[in-house]
């Protein structure tokens, strides 16, 4: 029993610098996620490039949501209730790769990011 | 009846479809990765397996939030790759087997696993890069020389099927494969991992040391990973490094020891860790050829 309670406790400790995507965060997300999901798709695509906004406003994002894509924030998209998956392809569209991503996230230089990269394999 | 000839387990990272495309294979920040795979290209056209069963994660191509299923099975003639979004090329179609698919899904509800099945899905670069990498001199619009089953695990959405789940659907799936009637040679692939984190201020996360000890412990030892919760795999792994899953399903599906062939570590690609394993699997016992009759 104790020993369950214990598992169970520390499977619900929070990891410094990660947000568990769960049930709270992806409907939390659902509506930005659902937008990134589109972005499949290459017409959706410059549909957004085209009229951000408006792209924005036809898939109900929160004004949090709005914000954090407006500003390209992508700790706020998480807070926010994206997942990176789909944020990943919104990512690409405004030029930024999963290692851009990584750098602003970290608050690194890209450079730097690539470096501790590196450096992990040593 | 069918017989599984093998596990390979490899990473996936949508760069390296990128690296393909732009012919990066030697340029030396691509070059300790690809040079991983001449020695299971080599047992591959040795073997000659007729199917592979491919254990991997969807990235939000065919499945999304609105309908997100835990494990599904892919029952149909063809899966295509199509855009995922992020500027990869399409890799094009690859062929089903849809009676033998439909004996996996069987054989696994008899089993007391319920996968949601599939008779259209699309599969994005955790399904067809590794195919790539593995048969990279199939041309688009070719015949593939392996037809495909394949099988997606969640680990987009949280709760996730934990490592001890993932490594029973395995089993389950191996039964599946040594029960089919028909005589085939068929290979199991798992793709994904090894540590990384895209996602929040840790992202860049890596640990070779934990990489390593899973290798290590998926060639003789595949239970003593399901020991870990996902939470634990997601400290000791990364976000994204709990795709591991992927390899304990697909070394679970080889019932009895393994010879370990080939492997190869490498970091970083991209943001990942990036390994290889071939495994092939040894004749039972009863079937080894009789040296004293």
């Amino acid at each position: 029993m104790a020993q369950s309670l214990q598992a169970q406790t520390s499977d619900t400790q929070p990891i410094a610098g990660t947000t568990i995507f769960d049930g709270e965060q992806a409907a939390k997300g659902y509506a930005l996620n659902r937008m990134c999901y589109s972005f499949n798709n290459a017409a959706n695509r410059q549909a957004f490039l085209a009229d951000e906004a408006a792209y924005c406003a036809k898939f109900s994002l929160t004004s949090e949501q709005r914000d954090a894509v407006k500003r390209r924030d992508v700790l706020a998209m998480i807070a926010a209730g994206g997942n990176i998956y789909y944020l990943a392809k919104l990512a690409g569209i405004v030029g930024l790769d999963v290692q851009d991503v990584g750098a602003q996230q970290t608050g690194m230089s890209l450079a730097d990011f690539k470096a501790k990269l590196i450096k992990a394999g040593q | 009846m069918a017989e599984v000839v093998g596990c390979i387990c490899t990473s996936h990272v949508p760069a390296i479809g990128g690296a393909i495309a732009k012919g990066l294979q030697q340029d030396p920040y691509w070059k300790p990765f690809f040079d991983g795979f001449p020695p299971v290209r080599d047992w591959l056209s040795k073997v000659k397996p007729d199917v592979a069963v491919v254990f991997y994660n969807d990235h939000g191509l065919n499945f999304f939030l609105n309908n997100l299923p835990t494990f599904a099975v892919g029952a149909a003639n063809e899966y295509r790759n199509e855009d995922e979004g992020w500027g990869i090329p399409s890799l094009g179609t690859f062929p089903g087997d849809t009676d033998f698919s439909w004996h996996v899904i069987q054989s696994l509800v008899n089993d007391s696993f319920d996968p949601a099945m599939c008779q259209e899905m699309l599969v994005d670069h955790a399904f067809s890069l590794p195919l790539k990498l593995l048969w990279p001199n199939v041309a688009s619009g070719d015949t593939w020389p392996v037809k495909t089953v394949p099988i997606c695990i969640n680990t987009v959405q949280h709760p996730m099927p934990s490592a001890k789940r993932c490594y029973e659907l395995g089993a389950a799936v191996g039964r599946a494969l040594e029960s089919y009637r028909k005589d085939l040679k068929v290979v199991v692939i798992g793709t994904g991992g090894l540590s990384h984190q895209l996602d929040g201020r840790r992202a860049g996360f890596i640990n070779k040391e934990f990489d390593l000890m899973c290798m290590e412990k998926l060639v003789n030892d595949p239970q003593a990973l399901t020991r870990y919760s996902t939470n634990e795999l997601i400290e000791l792994t990364g976000t994204q490094g709990v795709e591991l899953v992927m390899w304990i399903a697909a070394r679970a599906a080889l019932p009895g020891r393994v010879n370990k062939l080939h492997s190869n570590y490498h970091i970083p690609i991209s943001n990942t860790a990036a390994g290889l394993l071939l495994l092939e699997n040894q004749p039972k016992a009863h079937e080894l050829p009789r040296r004293f009759g």
